[in-house]
Parts: C-alpha cells; sequence; structure tokens
C-alpha cells in the first residue's frame, strides 16, 4: 500500500534522524573533546578552526554541542522510556482490573498533576543529590502520570467495546485480553504520545540545567550551554544562542513526526475533535 | 397551469471525501433528482442510508451540511431558484418560507436556551410576528401537538422534558413562522415505537391543520404510508420510482420497491416446545452493583432446543440486562439458571470453557463487536482454535467451511472489518458464534443497525442456520415485526417484568393486555389509514408522553 | 444529581482536601528522600559539629508527624519560617517577590487573555485557511521552545540589538514609576504571553469549532439567522464556560513559566526566589514556595471547575 508522506512530516523525519546519529556518532564527528580548552580567547568569533566560535572559557562550542546533544537525548530517551513503561503498564493494569486498584493509582496520579511537575521537581532536588540517575528518575516518574493518563483512558475507552466483551466471554485470559485485543488498538495513539513525550523530557532537562538543577560542569547538555554563554548576551555575543535554537529544532522535527502519527491514528478512528 | 410551491429539477450534489492514505477528492452523491410539491400536499422521501435523502431535503433549504455542496440543478420555491438567489433572501426563505425538523431533537434544540425563545425566534428575527403574538402561536401550537401543559412547557430547557416531547417541541419550531414547507428528516426515528406513533399523530394532524406542505424524509416505507401523497423512492443518490402513495404501496412496478413493501414477509411457522428445554431462567431478579433498584424481577423464561424466543421491549424494558445475566456478565440478585440440565454458575469467572463454547452472543453494533486490528480469518478461526485446538490447515478449512455457510466466499479471509459492508460484519459475526458449535446463541438487536432489506437478508440466514445446525437463539428486538418473523415463542418485557409470555400464536392473539395491545398496535404496518385505525382502538396511553 | 449548591461545595471541599495532601506530599518529599540532608546541605567537607548544628536546626531528631504538624500549624496561621541560609523571615522576603510575581503575571495575562481568544476566533473562522494554518504552524514552534530559549533569544534581539527594551529587568524597582517598571518587565511579559498564547489559541480553538459543530448551530443556521446572530445568540452563550476553563488553565500554566522567565531576567520574585533556595539547599523556603506555587495552581484549577458548573443549564436548572 502507497502511503503518502506530507512534506512537513518528511523534514521532521530527517531532522530526528540526524539528530539521534550525531548523538549516537559524537566521539566521531566532534573537532575537539567537550572539555577541551583549545584557545585562550574567549567567545571568539567563527572562524574555520572552530566552526561556531568558542565559548566562555575558549573551548570549541560546535564541539561542546554535539556532546551536549548527545547527553541531552540520552536523558531524554532514556526518561521517556521509563516514563512510557511505567504509565502504560500501571494504565492498562487499572483499564483491565478496575476496582479499587484503579481507584487507588488514579487518584495518586491526580495528587501528583496537582502540583505543576516543574516545581514538584524543584522540590525533591533541592535534598537530593543532582546525579544523572536521579534527574531521570524524577523526570520519568513525574511524566509517567501523563502517560497513565493517557494509556488509562485508551483502554478504558477499548475495554468497554463489545469484541473485548465477546473475547472475555469466550473465556480468554486477561493477557489474551490485554496483549491481542487492547495493545494493537492502543498503539498508535500511544506511539504518537511517546513523541510529545520525549520533546517534554528534552525540554524539561534543558530547563532544569539551564536552572543550575540539571547536568552539572563540566559536563553539559544543550541547556547547560544555553546557561554557560548566557552572560555573553548582554555584551552581545549569540553564543547562547545556537544550543538555545538547537534544542527548539529538535523539539520542533519531533513535533512534526508525533502530529503525522496522530493525524493517521485520527483518520483511523474517526476523528477524536 | 399555477407554478408548484417547490420545483426541482437535475438536482447534483457533492461532496469531498477523506479516505486515509489518499488525496481528497469529490464524489457526486445525488445524481439528478426531479420532483415537484404543491402547496399542502406531502412527499415522502424513502430509501436506504446513503440514499441521499437527507440531503436532498436540506437542498431545498439551500443547505449542505459537512463539506456537501450543491453542484448543480435548479431548486425553486415560491418562484425563485434558492441555489441562483442572494444570501439575504436565503436566510429569509430560511426564517419563514421553509424550515427543518430533524432527527435528533436533544441535539437541535440549544442547551443553554428556554424552549419557547427557541421557538419563537425565527418568527420574531424576521418581523413575522411581534413576540407575544408568537409565543401565543407557539402555546397553540403546544397545544395542537399535544404536549401536557402547553402555556407553561416553554418556560422549560430542552433537558426538562422527554424526548417524545422535545420532537414535538421541534415540531412547533418548525411550524412557528407560518411557513409553507417543513422538511421532516427521520423525526420519530429514534423514538421507541410506542412514543413514536403519537408523534406521527401530532406531526400529521399538526400538517393537516396549518395546510403546510411537507417532505416526509425516513427509511420506513410503513411510517411514510401513513402521512404522505406522494412517494419517492432513492437508492444510491438516484430516483427508482415516484408515484402517489397509493401506487407505491399497493402496485410497485420497480424491483428494488416491491422489495421494500414486501420487506419483513418472512414466514416462520411456529414450533412446539420440546420436553426439556436447553435453558431455564428461574426467578430471576437482578439490579446493577450499588444500585437498589431491580432492572429485572421474577422473570421466568424457557428456550427450547433448536428453537427461539424472542425477548421483546422497549429501551428500559430490561431486556438487554436478561442478556448479561445470562451470559455471566451481571450475577442475579435471585434467581438461578438451568442450562442443558446443569446448574449454570452466576457469574461469568467461575464458568468451564465448556459452558462458554455452548453459549454464544451476536451484538447489535457489528462495527464494534470485532476487533478492527484481526483478519476474518482470525476473528473466526479464534473460537475454533480455543474450544477445539484445531491449528494451521485444519483451523482454515474450517473458517472456510464457516464463510461458505455465511454465504460469503474465501477471499474474505484475510479482509479487515473496515473493508467489509454492515450486513457482512454482522455475517462474520455470526459465523464467529457459529464456529464455537453452540447449543444456544444470544442475538441482541443484531438487525436493528441495518437497512431493511439487509435485516431481512440476516434474519433469513439465521432461521436458516438454525434448521442446519439445530441451534437456539434468544432473540432481543424492540421489533415486533422481527419477532414475526423469527419466533417460536416470545416473551414481552415491561418495566424488567415479563409481561406477557407464551407460543407465538398465543401472544400475538387477543385478548391483549393494555401494553401488550399499544406495543403492538404502535407497529406501523405497510398499509394507508392504519394510523388513523389504531388510535380509535388504543386502550392505553403510552409512556414516552 | 444534587442541587448547584451542594455540587459547589463538594468541590470546593474536595480542592481543599486536595491542597493539605500536597502539603502533606511537598513536606513528606523533602523529609523521607533518601540521603543525609545536613550533609547535602554542608557539602562531604562539613564538620561534625555542624551537622550536629544543622540537624538541630532542621528538627531531624524530632518525629516526623510533631514536625509535619508543626509546620502546617504555621502554614495555617500564615506563618512561614525562617530561611536556613540567612536567618532571614520568609513571610517577609516572600511578600514582597509574590506582589513582583503577581505585577509579571497579571500584565501578561492581561495581553495574552484576549488576544488568545481574537486569534483563536480568527483560526475558527478562516478553518484550514491560511490563517488557520499559519496560527498553528506558530503554536507548533512555540509549544517545542523551553521559556528560557525564547526568553533570550527575544533578549537578544529586542533588548541588546535593536535596544528596544531594557534587556534585564535587574534595574526593576517596584516602587518606580509604572511606566518604568513595564520598560524592565517588557521583554520577559512578551516571552510570557508568547508561551502561553500557544495553548490558549488552540484550546479556545478546539473549544469553539466544538461548540461551532453542534446540532442546534445547524438548526439556528437553518432558522435564517445571521451569522453573527447564530454566533453572539447560540454560540457565545455556550463556549463561555469552555473558554474560561481554558483561560484558567493556562494562567495556572503561566506559574510555572514565571519561574524560568524570572531566572532569565533577572527578575526578583518568587520564581528566582525559589530557583536560588533550591541550588542552597534552603528547605523551609522551598517548602515554603513550592506550597505557595501548589496552592496558586491548584485554585485556578478550582475555578475553572466552578465556572464548568455553574454554566452547566442541567445543574442550574434541574429537572
Amino acid at each position: 500500500m502507497f502511503v503518502r508522506i506530507p512534506f512537513a512530516a518528511i523534514i521532521g523525519i530527517c531532522f530526528t534522524l540526524s539528530f539521534f546519529l550525531i548523538a549516537l556518532f559524537a566521539p566521531l564527528i566532534a573537532p575537539y573533546g567537550y572539555d577541551e580548552v583549545v584557545s585562550n580567547g574567549f567567545w571568539e568569533p567563527a572562524t574555520s578552526e572552530f566552526l561556531l566560535g568558542t565559548d566562555g572559557i575558549g573551548r570549541d562550542l560546535l564541539s561542546r554541542m554535539i556532546y551536549g546533544l548527545r547527553t541531552t537525548i540520552w536523558i531524554a530517551t532514556l526518561a521517556t522510556i521509563l516514563s512510557f513503561t511505567t504509565g502504560s503498564v500501571l494504565g492498562f493494569l487499572a483499564a483491565v482490573m478496575g476496582g479499587w486498584i484503579d481507584q487507588a493509582l488514579s487518584r495518586f496520579v491526580d495528587l501528583l498533576m496537582s502540583i505543576p511537575s516543574l516545581i514538584f521537581a524543584l522540590v525533591i532536588l533541592s535534598i537530593t543529590p543532582i546525579t544523572i540517575l536521579i534527574l531521570i528518575l524524577v523526570m520519568g516518574l513525574l511524566d509517567a502520570t501523563r502517560v497513565y493518563r493517557l494509556a488509562r483512558a485508551v483502554a478504558v475507552d477499548i475495554n468497554v467495546m463489545d469484541y473485548v466483551e465477546a473475547a472475555k466471554l469466550r473465556g480468554e485470559n486477561r493477557w489474551w485480553i490485554i496483549f491481542r485485543e487492547i495493545l494493537p488498538n492502543a498503539l498508535s495513539p500511544l506511539v504518537a504520545e511517546m513523541g510529545l513525550r520525549f520533546i517534554f523530557a528534552v525540554l524539561f532537562i534543558s530547563t532544569l540545567s539551564f536552572l543550575g538543577l540539571g547536568i552539572q560542569p563540566p559536563q553539559a547538555d544543550l541547556g547547560g550551554i544555553v546557561k554557560e554563554n548566557a552572560e555573553g548576551l548582554t555584551y552581545g555575543i549569540g553564543a547562547a544562542l545556537y544550543p538555545a535554537i538547537t534544542i527548539a529544532i529538535l523539539a520542533i522535527s519531533v513535533n512534526l513526526v508525533a502530529d503525522w502519527i496522530l493525524s493517521r491514528t485520527t483518520s483511523l478512528k474517526g476523528g477524536r475533535g | 397551469m399555477t407554478e408548484p410551491l417547490v420545483r426541482v429539477r437535475d438536482l447534483r450534489i457533492g461532496a469531498t471525501v477523506y479516505p486515509p492514505n489518499e488525496k481528497p477528492h469529490d464524489i457526486e452523491i445525488v445524481h439528478g433528482v426531479d420532483f415537484d410539491l404543491e402547496s399542502g400536499r406531502v412527499l415522502g422521501l424513502i430509501g436506504e442510508s446513503g440514499a441521499g435523502k437527507s440531503t436532498i431535503g436540506l437542498a431545498t433549504l439551500a443547505f449542505g451540511r459537512g463539506g456537501i455542496k450543491i453542484t448543480g440543478g435548479e431548486v425553486w420555491v415560491n418562484g425563485r431558484d434558492i441555489l441562483q438567489t442572494s444570501r439575504t433572501d436565503v436566510r429569509s426563505l430560511r426564517g419563514g418560507e421553509v424550515s427543518y425538523v430533524s432527527q435528533s431533537a436533544a441535539a437541535s434544540f440549544n442547551p443553554a436556551k428556554k424552549i419557547l425563545d427557541q421557538v419563537v425566534e425565527a418568527s420574531v428575527r424576521y418581523g413575522k410576528f411581534s413576540r407575544s403574538e408568537a409565543e401565543s402561536r407557539a402555546v397553540d401550537l403546544f397545544e395542537q401537538l399535544g404536549l401536557p401543559e402547553p402555556e407553561t412547557i416553554g418556560n422549560r430547557y430542552p433537558h426538562q422534558v422527554s424526548g417524545g416531547q422535545l420532537q414535538r417541541c421541534m415540531t412547533a419550531l418548525a411550524l412557528c413562522p407560518q411557513p409553507q414547507l417543513v422538511i421532516f428528516d427521520e423525526p420519530t426515528t429514534a423514538l421507541d415505537v410506542t412514543t413514536q406513533i403519537d408523534v406521527l399523530a401530532a406531526i400529521k394532524k399538526a400538517i393537516h391543520e396549518t395546510g403546510v406542505a411537507a417532505v416526509y424524509i425516513t427509511h420506513d416505507l410503513a411510517v411514510v404510508a401513513q402521512v404522505s401523497d406522494a412517494i419517492m423512492v432513492l437508492r444510491l443518490g438516484d430516483m427508482v420510482e415516484y408515484g402517489t402513495t397509493q401506487q407505491i404501496i399497493n402496485s410497485p412496478k420497480q424491483e428494488y420497491t416491491k422489495a421494500l413493501v414486501s420487506v419483513r414477509s418472512i414466514e416462520h411457522p411456529e414450533n412446539t416446545p420440546t420436553d426439556e428445554p436447553i435453558l431455564r431462567c428461574i426467578d430471576i431478579t437482578a439490579s446493577y452493583p450499588r444500585t437498589k433498584l431491580d432492572v429485572l424481577t421474577d422473570v421466568n423464561v424457557e428456550i427450547h432446543a433448536g428453537q427461539t424466543l424472542a425477548v421483546v421491549g422497549e429501551s428500559g424494558s430490561g431486556k438487554s440486562t436478561l442478556a448479561r445475566v445470562i451470559t455471566g456478565l451481571l450475577p442475579p440478585r435471585i434467581g438461578r439458571l438451568v442450562f442443558d440440565g446443569q446448574e449454570l454458575t452466576p457469574d461469568l469467572a467461575s464458568r468451564s470453557r465448556e459452558d462458554l463454547r455452548q453459549l454464544q452472543m451476536i451484538y447489535q453494533m457489528a462495527d464494534v463487536a470485532m476487533n478492527p486490528r484481526h483478519t476474518v480469518g482470525t476473528i473466526i478461526g479464534r473460537p475454533v482454535e480455543f474450544y477445539f485446538g484445531l491449528k494451521g490447515e485444519e483451523k482454515r478449512q474450517r473458517v472456510i467451511d464457516l464463510l461458505d455457510e455465511i454465504e460469503m466466499g474465501i477471499d474474505f479471509i484475510d479482509r479487515y472489518p473496515a473493508e467489509l459492508s454492515g450486513g457482512q460484519k454482522q455475517r462474520v459475526c455470526i459465523a464467529r458464534a457459529l464456529a464455537a458449535k453452540p447449543k444456544l446463541i444470544i442475538c441482541d438487536e443484531v438487525t436493528s443497525a441495518l437497512d431493511p432489506l439487509v435485516a431481512d437478508g440476516i434474519l433469513r440466514l439465521l432461521l436458516d442456520l438454525q434448521r442446519i445446525e439445530n441451534v437456539a437463539y434468544l432473540f432481543i428486538t424492540h421489533d415486533i415485526a422481527t419477532v414475526r418473523a423469527i419466533a417460536d415463542s416470545i416473551a414481552v418485557m415491561y418495566q424488567g417484568r415479563v409481561q406477557r409470555y407464551g407460543g407465538k400464536s398465543k401472544v400475538l392473539s387477543p385478548p391483549y393486555d393494555d401494553y401488550t395491545d399499544l406495543l403492538l398496535s404502535s407497529v406501523p404496518e405497510m398499509r394507508l389509514g392504519w394510523l388513523e385505525d389504531v388510535l380509535e382502538n388504543r386502550q392505553m396511553e403510552s409512556a414516552g408522553n | 444529581m444534587g442541587s448547584i449548591a451542594s455540587v459547589l461545595a463538594q468541590r470546593i471541599a474536595l480542592g481543599l482536601l486536595l491542597l493539605f495532601l500536597v502539603s502533606l506530599l511537598i513536606f513528606v518529599g523533602t523529609i523521607l528522600l533518601p540521603g543525609d540532608v545536613a550533609q547535602q546541605i554542608l557539602g562531604q567537607s562539613a564538620t561534625p559539629e555542624a551537622l550536629a548544628n544543622l540537624r538541630e536546626e532542621l528538627g531531624v531528631n524530632r518525629p516526623p508527624v510533631e514536625r509535619y504538624l508543626d509546620w502546617l500549624g504555621g502554614l495555617l496561621t500564615g506563618d512561614l519560617g525562617t530561611a536556613l541560609t540567612s536567618g532571614q523571615d520568609i513571610n517577609e522576603a516572600i511578600g514582597r517577590r509574590l506582589a513582583n510575581t503577581l505585577f509579571l503575571a497579571f500584565w501578561a495575562a492581561i495581553i495574552a487573555v484576549p488576544l488568545a481568544i481574537f486569534l483563536g476566533l480568527l483560526a475558527v473562522r478562516y478553518r484550514d485557511r491560511w490563517p488557520d494554518k499559519s496560527i498553528s504552524a506558530t503554536t507548533l514552534t512555540t509549544i517545542s521552545m523551553p521559556e528560557f530559549v525564547i526568553g533570550y533569544i527575544l533578549m537578544f534581539i529586542l533588548g541588546v540589538k535593536l535596544n528596544w527594551f531594557s534587556p534585564t529587568a535587574v534595574g526593576y524597582r517596584p516602587d518606580a514609576d509604572l511606566l518604568t517598571r513595564l520598560d524592565s518587565i517588557a521583554i520577559p511579559i512578551l516571552v510570557l504571553t508568547l508561551v502561553v498564547l500557544a495553548h490558549m489559541m488552540r484550546m479556545t480553538r478546539a473549544a469553539i469549532l466544538n461548540v461551532m459543530q453542534s446540532a442546534y448551530i445547524e438548526t439556528a443556521e437553518l432558522k435564517g439567522l445571521t451569522r453573527f446572530a447564530v454566533i453572539s445568540r447560540h454560540a457565545f452563550p455556550n463556549s463561555i464556560s469552555p473558554v474560561i476553563n481554558v483561560i484558567m488553565l493556562n494562567l495556572a500554566y503561566l506559574v510555572v513559566g514565571v519561574v524560568v522567565v524570572e531566572v532569565v531576567f533577572v527578575y526578583p520574585g518568587m520564581g528566582q526566589y525559589l530557583v536560588d533556595h533550591v541550588t542552597k539547599r534552603d528547605i523551609p523556603v522551598v517548602q515554603a514556595c513550592g506550597m505557595i506555587f501548589a496552592t496558586i495552581y491548584i485554585g485556578l484549577n478550582l475555578i475553572a471547575d466552578l465556572v464548568s458548573i455553574l454554566a452547566n443549564p442541567r445543574l442550574r436548572h434541574p429537572r
């Protein structure tokens, strides 16, 4: 079957793929090390030697950004996997089991979602040591609440369909119902949601690092590089804008892909407004 | 010769479709329709879904719903072609000359405004009447339409009156600005049968007394035969036949019209009960969890092997709850089930796979009764594998045999439900139930979502299969005609109780109790003058008032 | 379905219960998490005496229930405690900053809300045509950017390169005249506006489209009403509640945006205060700020809830 992919989605797919490839092969691509001071000057303009110039303490900005991108994507991916598996497994379980398990999980998620994620993350990070593992856990688990809501809603919708009732009347066990009846029908909205969760994770870790509560120097992700170079802006030096715009392009490309997947699923389901 | 009120010539209507994974493109859904309508006359538009009848009706208001566009032809109303006239003129046409009554009054009334305000709005806006004139007109119409408390009912909000009443309010809304033409678009389809007859009578009376012309759109020929002077039969956007009501009902010319007229004429002689019933429901009383109200009270019925028990009733009568009790989805509060001489445990989880196999179910909405991600082969093959352990070629052969039984071929085996028509979907659901080789199949309103001709085909298939497989049916329906066609015995349900129960001939012959009389007499018959006969001879008022 | 008053009372009670649970969550979150708090605050090189002193000050040795009740009692009587690092009274520090934050959020809302509704209506009016499409493309872009990215881009262009407004809010003085104050927060207001505008516009569009597709709008059109009458008499009354809902949810979202924007522009508000003290691990301040942000957030959500109940004709006019 021939599938027509809209232009915006093709752009999104190309950019997303390139970002992931750069992240994967960062050590091969980057001209210098991430923490290598290569120049005595600071915030030097772009030259053929330093394609994007140098940062505030004379490191090659391009190399640092390539490694920063790697860190951002790496953390965002792990946080997404965590939020996704936790959220969707619990959401499906709540929908299929019903009863007090559903009630307990859903009310707890309501409670977590009644505080803005960023504020809650700040409260937790005020007390825990700030390590990559903790960042991933905090982001992943806070975001799992949204995945839980979606997965539960989708599964509850499917669970009341007559074909699920027919399977129950046939005597099928719970796993057949989850994996053969519900999952195939829940997959497309969940995959689209995965893209949105990934973007959210990118924005979240960038924001935390920007606030100085994410990746700690000398390591850096894109948000951290913005923070390092922000001071230059007031002197008219735009170094901080390169990583900032990279974050935006990454998020937009993934968004384009997610949007496309979502529009495909809604046209299959006959629209959800 | 004087100009008729409405003159439609070569009306063509198109729509844009958005198939998944394809470029959107335009298709034509009405291919050149002509008709005339004189003042004070009623034209019936009849056809199955997709015939284009609503679309044609709305075209007389120069309106296209959704992405629908009128692409060609002429629609003359009161001496001007409304497809060519100015926008202001179209508005005054809609405000005063032609009005519309939709199928769902509940959705068509603005929930935030009082009924009276909405009824008089068009008249007042177009200066036909002053506010107080329009209001007294509305009260008169409420009274004419048989609404209770006509003086004050207009001060209520739409959600505060019943469905049947709201449908009459909608008729009042349409008649208030004294239009010359009213389009009735399936105004009684969403109502229960005993409510339908009253609304139908009210509409007929109102049309008669106000002398308005009307286009009456429906899929039910028996209904339209009661109100219209002429009938146009439509199919897939083409006119099939156009004639007086007398002629269409009594001597149809086209094959398609003949089929529509003779629909529901299946003859099924009644079988006498055997000694040992296959299923006995004994003293069943049931209520939903966390509610005190019993939805079923003291239900005692029996189903015999290879025979059909029809459970008939209106919405809220408890007939679908009975199916849930039998399948074990809702264990009864009191009472027990005996299946083939053995006690059946009340809840689904404790039943053996063998018990489950013996009792299968077919649903009303075939679209949602099949997993859209499974192929027909998987859907029919699963019970074969699950209950009989057949795999590979054996399983495939059994699926092919079953497809054959439901009169569908082997090439359907790899298709998905979305690629089937409504009737084919329901056939696949029948095959899935048969695959378990059950002794009893519960059929829950299996034909009510289908067009009459397709429904007829399904009923014939079910009867054939019953003869071949000797399977019993518990047939739940609100439609007496279906009951007549298929049942051996009948249980009439009303407010959670079995009102009348016995063999078909006994239940369907007098003397009746009041409710059964009301129910039976409310089913439209395909003859002229039926409506008047019934209203004269009724003993009980319907509940929907 | 009960009477409307009892439904409202129920919702308010539920909101209060939620607030109580949130206070518990914030408290437990800062107390029961693994790791020695005192060690975290003072670092590895701390002397045992310093650690012991800090633990005493934190009250780590007292039972948690007692400490929670103390803290909650303080919250209810309006006493937020003292900051660990500076020994300053938190009430005093927050009072000033909260006013600044609300000043910033107020101006952002004043611009964003009418603009979002106007653009949302525009998108509905020209649905699937270029105004709608360009609005949704812009939406996609701003949704994909963190607040600080938009902040720095605008700061660089408008503040540094074009020099239209003051690039940072360092010079903000609450006692200066309104115009000076607005000049120093012009770019932050713009950033916050952009951040909430996209969501608000999208949701307004969806809410109004939902109403416009109802069957009663068709009825109104078939009555021959003008487009204006259809919208003002039939669509508008039914759109108020979903739109107010959208506004409240986005104002709640604004609360979060404020935190980051204040840091970007060095604006002396609650957000900067919070972030500052997270870095310093000053737990009493973090708890107090977290509680205030959560209260505002829950409050706005509660208002959204109450409005939709009040606007529901089924509840207002029971059968």
